[in-house]
């Protein structure tokens, strides 16, 4: 077609000019900070939280909730129980919970006395468990948890059999999610007195523990090793597997096959108050992935009814909760949900009359609140992950223990008005049955029909039930 | 009541025999135990905590003695993984053979090894004092943090791999060490300490022969230029 000759053609932009700019998609600002600084300090990058990347969440996933086809039960008048039975396999003493949400393990070393201390308490009140960590039980965490498991860990920091036989269930730690295959790691700036003691450590070095239990290492040997933690505690505490979520389906089966009482899953979007950025971000599947894999492993062994399954890694709200139960958990596990509501990345810490902004302290980290993962300094602004005297002030055991408390109230709360909503009266009632997914990745992880369809991505009809 | 109690394994189970030592010995006035036919059965005499002394007659399985304090536990026999596994105190003796891990995180006593130990002999040693009359095997003291490891054979590859604070002494060859690991001059403590630990596990040896293997410390904090080259 011929251009009219009184038209002109647009005119081309000056060479730089901002609006026609092309950025690569490769080598975005992201990637080339990365690269900058590599160049720099020659040291890969080493941080705290877990996995910030976007990645497939329950949030893909909506209840179908009652309606002419499903009874609902009355929001707030008929009962709707949450309580929680662990262990109940080999153990002669289960562990019984009010909520299906525990505390994660997280080490003192990596938090503070007075945040372990807080989470103690706001879990006793709430009939939930916490969990000790890398580098031992401390006698505040003992006495402010009326529910303690106690971690069995490859770096065995100050373990020793009078804390096992006081605690309430033992955890063997295999992997967590920020870090499958690595092991802990604490800086040299949080090896204090204190810390370096209860590990039997130097104070003040760099701190990386093993990847590999040393007395155990293929699944034969563990199932023996779990033998010999119930003949000490005399067959009366649960034993948990905790494994950082990748190979889950063949990992969930040689668990159960090992004698565990409890699996738990660690999925990527697991927190950690140290490790290599390169473990957080790129190592692991998402706990929305993590867990239908686990089910199914559960139950092709008929396992589902006898081996609880704990489900761990980016867990936030009630709807998160429920939406693992729904799939198949029986608990949830919650670590740095649970150091957000004690005040992680807030811009103030309260001294107990008055909010004291602390931004200038999180800018000399290098970052700001909100965006803060600088754990593994051991300078936290709020006096959550430190082990700094002064900077330990700042969190209040007993104020913040009843924000934690507030927190999981409400994450219960939530669970069981969906619960309700869904027609039942028992959280645990929850099913698979009762979802829907937003997007085809979530349908295709979470093993469920993609919204307005009976299609599961993956998935045969004869093997849904259901025709497409 | 007898003052010597006898467990035959060829009868009892051992969750007999570890319920035995957990609710009733303790307290009474039961001071030795006589285990018979352990035939390779595992988790014997966990987590006992009182001063007893147990004789197991025959060879044993992984992780006896574990978590062990007070109690004096002597095997006649080899034993599997694992042996005296995070002993906090007491003394554990082998009268023959440990496999893999003997003495694993221990945090104190005396663990004494009449024959040869395996792989990880004293890996994590949190503290114990650990002497092997024979041979060990390769990445013995693996991540040993403190405590004392008296080895009056030869050691595998890689001995005291990543050390912290425990002390290996060897009376033989040393086939290599590990990262982190040096050899240091024998001092007139390190000769007394080696001559102590000799008499505690009644082995005999030249005290002043034997060399010292420690912790270089260089990887106690992040060496970015050290290629893997420690």
């Amino acid at each position: 077609m011929n251009v009219p000759s009184e038209q002109t053609p647009p005119p081309v932009p000056p060479a730089g000019d901002p609006e026609h700019l092309e950025a690569s998609a490769s080598f975005d600002a992201d990637v080339m900070a990365y690269i900058r600084r590599a160049t720099q300090c020659g040291l890969y990058d080493i941080r705290g939280m877990g996995a910030k990347r976007r990645l497939p969440t329950f949030d893909d996933l909506v209840f179908l909730t009652a309606s002419a086809s499903r009874y609902p039960l009355e929001g707030y008048r008929e009962q709707c129980t949450s309580r929680t039975v662990l262990g109940a396999r080999f153990a002669k003493q289960p562990i019984e919970l009010e909520i299906p949400v525990t505390i994660a393990g997280m080490s003192f070393g990596s938090l503070s006395a007075s945040a372990k201390d807080a989470l103690g308490r706001a879990a006793s009140e709430m009939g939930t468990s916490t969990t000790t960590g890398d580098g031992g039980m401390t006698p505040e965490e003992r006495r402010s948890s009326k529910t303690l498991v106690y971690q069995c860990l490859p770096s065995r920091y100050g373990f020793n059999p009078d804390d096992l036989r006081q605690a309430d269930a033992i955890e063997i730690v295999i992997g967590q999610g920020a870090k499958p295959g690595g092991g802990g790691m604490l800086l040299g700036q949080k090896v204090s007195p204190r810390v370096a003691g209860m590990r039997t450590l130097p104070e003040g070095i760099d701190q990386r523990s093993a990847c590999r239990h040393p007395d155990w290492t293929g699944p034969d040997d563990l199932a023996i090793k779990i033998e010999e933690l119930r003949e000490i505690t005399d067959w009366e505490k649960p034993i948990y597997v905790k494994m950082g979520a990748t190979r889950v389906f063949d990992d969930v089966k040689l668990a159960v096959k090992a004698g565990a009482d409890v699996v738990v899953i660690d999925g990527m979007q697991g927190g950690t108050a140290a490790t290599q950025q390169v473990y957080i971000e790129h190592t692991g599947i998402p706990t929305l992935a993590a867990l239908p894999q686990a089910v199914e492993a559960l139950e092709e062994m008929d396992m589902a009814q006898e081996v609880g399954l704990i489900i761990s890694g980016g867990i936030r709200t009630g709807a998160d909760v429920a939406k693992a139960l729904a799939l198949g958990a029986d608990a949830v596990s919650i670590g740095q949900a649970a150091l957000i509501a004690l005040g992680c990345n807030n811009r103030c810490h309260h001294d107990g009359t008055d909010w004291i902004d602390v931004t200038d302290d999180y800018r000399q980290l290098g970052t700001g609140p909100g965006f803060c993962h600088h754990c593994h300094t051991g300078r936290c602004p709020v006096g959550i992950t430190t082990q700094d005297e002064l900077l330990e002030q700042r969190l209040l055991p007993e104020q913040a223990a009843r924000w934690v408390c507030n927190y999981l109230q409400v994450l219960n709360m939530e669970v069981t008005t969906l619960a309700r909503a869904c027609g039942k009266s028992d959280v645990h009632h929850l099913e698979r049955e009762d979802l829907a997914a937003l997007t085809v990745e979530a349908a295709a992880m979470a093993r469920v029909p993609l919204a307005g369809t009976s299609w599961i991505p993956g998935c045969d009809a004869s093997d849904t039930g259901s025709g497409s | 009541m007898s003052d010597t109690v006898s467990f035959d394994l060829a009868q009892v189970s051992v969750r007999e025999l570890n319920r035995y030592f957990h609710s009733e010995l303790p307290g009474s006035e039961v001071t030795r135990i006589s285990v018979q036919n352990p035939n390779g059965r595992h988790s014997i005499g966990v987590g006992l905590d009182c001063p007893v002394e147990v004789e197991i007659h025959g060879h044993a399985g992984y992780f006896i003695a574990g978590m062990n304090k007070q109690a004096k536990v002597t095997v006649h026999g080899n034993v599997g993984w694992s042996v005296g596994e995070n002993m906090m105190s007491g003394e554990v003796r082998v009268n023959g053979h440990a496999s893999e891990s003997a003495g694993a995180s221990a945090h104190g006593g005396l663990l004494a090894i009449d024959g040869d130990a395996s792989s990880r002999c004293g890996i994590s040693l949190k503290g114990g004092n650990l002497v092997v009359a024979g041979d060990v095997g390769h990445f013995s003291a693996f991540m040993a943090q403190a405590g004392t490891m008296v080895v009056c054979g030869n050691a595998g590859a890689n001995l005291g791999d990543s050390l912290y604070e425990a002390v290996v002494y060897v009376g033989g060859a040393i086939d290599s060490l590990g990262a982190d690991a040096r050899e240091e001059p024998m001092e007139a403590t390190d000769v007394e300490a080696v001559r102590g630990l000799l008499a505690e596990a009644g082995f005999e040896g030249d005290a002043g022969s034997f060399r010292r293997v420690a912790s270089a410390r260089s990887l106690y904090h992040w060496n970015a230029e050290a290629h893997q080259e420690y």
